[in-house]
């Protein structure tokens, strides 16, 4: 069998779509690239939604949290510090649990037991409560100078926070954020090795590398290409939010602007 | 547990509860709390040795030697460190029976590695085949150990080499001035001054490696991930004296509880430190907490 047919039976098999049988025997070079490529449309799909919404509630955690209320305040605060003090394992157990005990209540919600929609939940509470601190950081550090000028060009409530504020906040905290994303492209891979079900073997990329390592008992040739995968990933979160970051500094001069750094990725 | 369980289908509410809760299994799922603690306890000393190690490797004035140390603690970056966790335990079992391979059946002709399979010669198996089962258990429980000392080593690591950095050019100038040598220089000067840069760095490492422990379940270690699930799900009558359905959910929202108080706790003394190892420190901090005194 060529590459190329293995590339036609194998490349979305994480979808279900091509050749339901896994390779059992004989495991090529190619095979071990393709499906766990493939495997990466999980961990693609569950980052990149997790963020976009996550994005939103982060910046509302935020707002909630640096609010003079306490019935505002305190909710965030909570919110916060159970999902980044206890860790996403754990939660990912727990809701898997929490869905199955709901599905008995009502079939509304039976798509939460499976990985799609019940891991993305997870993911986007979480992510949506480290931004949230990240945002909050960022809040506390905007220049007393912006907000004065601000009410001095008579601007209040919403278009201060939509002119003013929030690009600021963005600003701050976009190098922050973007170790945010990619820790939050690495967590997905604890997906499938946390009580969510991979139906048919459809699994993320992480599953699939485990799959081979099992199969053929070498680890050194799966997870390597695992690592390869992730770090082009990685590459271009850092280059898109790159993108983004120069539009949020375009009105600094150059040496002023900030630049991303990546820092180590950090478990949660 | 207590005198009043010997018959469990005749209790009710409160009492049922407790002998519930004191069951052998239940026992061993306090135990694995241990097992948790333990963890923390080992890893976290040797993977700062791990990491003092690497940041000093990545200083050295030795080639070689500086790019193992750069490598090391680049290498974490970029790749979800779970596959690290899976990757470690079967590389480095494999790596030890290859070595006792070659040590004790030097006559050994075939490969090792015949296609799927990785064969050893039964003497250099690890743990030995007919070991008691307690051997096999400490043996994963130190695979464990080992791997999770190599990944945190190199967060260590990239926390210790910034801080060796952050230490005042001056201080280092003064030593030289003063005609100690690199050595000294490193091991009177820069050591004993870097630890206050690197505690948040530390600290937010002791955060996630607490976070990270859950992790041992996929290793293979019996630990409360394992319990967790094993005493939660449904039980019938006919197997045991206590039936219930599935309780996995409360079981898995007293893990949450767990890791939650342990996080707090662990940043108040962590702060408490913090507090210590700033004072009279020429830091803003220290400056900050000699004005409140004066």
């Amino acid at each position: 069998m060529s590459c190329w047919e293995t590339i036609a039976d194998y490349a979305l098999r994480s979808q279900g779509i091509g050749e339901r049988l896994l390779p059992r025997t004989d495991f090529t070079l190619c095979q071990q690239f393709t499906l766990i490529g493939s495997g990466m449309i999980w961990n693609i799909y569950f980052g990149v939604v997790a963020l976009c919404f996550g994005f939103f509630l982060a910046t509302a955690v935020a707002m909630g949290k640096a609010a003079r209320n306490p019935l505002l305040r305190k909710p965030a605060e909570w919110f916060i510090f159970i999902f980044r003090g206890s860790p996403l394992f754990i939660q990912f157990f727990f809701a898997y649990f929490v869905f199955l005990s709901l599905k008995d209540v009502s079939s509304f919600f039976n798509p939460l037991t499976s990985a799609w929609a019940g891991a993305l939940v997870v993911l986007f509470l979480n992510t949506a409560a480290y931004t949230g601190e990240i945002f909050y950081g960022a809040l506390q550090s905007i220049p007393k100078g912006d907000t004065e000028a601000a009410d001095a060009y008579g601007l209040s409530g919403w278009p201060r926070f939509r002119r003013v504020i929030w690009p600021t906040m963005l600003r701050l905290a976009w190098p922050a954020y973007t170790n945010e994303a990619i820790f939050l492209f690495q967590s997905t891979t604890l997906v499938f090795f946390s009580g969510f079900p991979a139906t048919q073997q459809r699994g993320d990329a992480l599953y699939y590398a485990n799959y081979f390592a099992d199969k053929t008992f070498n680890p050194f040739i799966p997870y390597p290409i695992l690592a390869g995968y992730f770090i082009i990933l990685t590459l271009i979160v850092i280059s898109i939010f790159g993108l983004v970051n120069n539009r949020l500094n375009r009105h600094l001069p150059q040496n002023a602007r900030q630049k991303i750094k990546v820092r180590p990725q950090i478990i949660r | 547990m207590f005198s009043f369980c010997t018959d469990p289908a005749t209790l009710e509410g409160f009492q049922w509860l407790s002998c519930y809760l004191t069951t052998g299994k239940h026992m061993s799922m306090y135990w694995a709390f241990g097992t948790v603690l333990l963890l923390l306890a080992i890893t976290a000393p040797t993977a700062l040795a791990f990491g003092f190690a690497g940041a000093s490797a990545a200083r050295s004035q030795v080639a070689p030697l500086r790019w193992i140390g750069k490598t090391y603690i680049a290498i974490v970056r970029g790749i979800p460190d779970i596959a690290f966790f899976l990757f470690f335990v079967i590389a480095l079992d494999q790596a030890f029976e290859y070595i006792r391979h070659r040590v004790k059946c030097p006559d050994w002709e075939e490969p090792v590695r015949q296609g799927n399979d990785f064969i050893v010669c039964t003497a250099a198996k690890l743990p030995l085949g007919n070991a008691p089962q307690w051997v096999h258990e400490t043996y994963g429980f130190m695979l464990a150990v080992l791997t999770f000392a190599i990944v945190f080593g190199a967060f260590a690591a990239n926390v210790l080499f910034g801080a060796m950095r952050a230490v005042p050019k001056g201080q280092l100038e003064t030593a030289e001035a003063y005609g100690m040598n690199r050595r000294q220089t490193f091991w009177r000067v820069m050591v004993p001054q870097m630890w206050v840069y690197a505690l948040p760095g530390l600290s937010n490492l002791w955060m996630v490696l607490i976070k990270a422990t859950p992790l041992l379940f996929l290793l293979g270690v019996e630990d409360i991930v394992y319990w967790a699930r094993e005493l939660g799900g449904a039980k019938q009558p006919q197997f045991t004296d206590y039936p219930h359905p599935d309780w996995r959910m409360w079981y898995f929202a007293a893990l949450l509880v767990f890791y939650l108080c342990f996080t707090k706790v662990s940043e108040f003394v962590l702060s408490k430190i913090m507090v210590k190892l700033t004072h009279g420190q020429a830091t803003a901090a220290g400056e900050a907490q000699r004005r409140a005194a004066a």
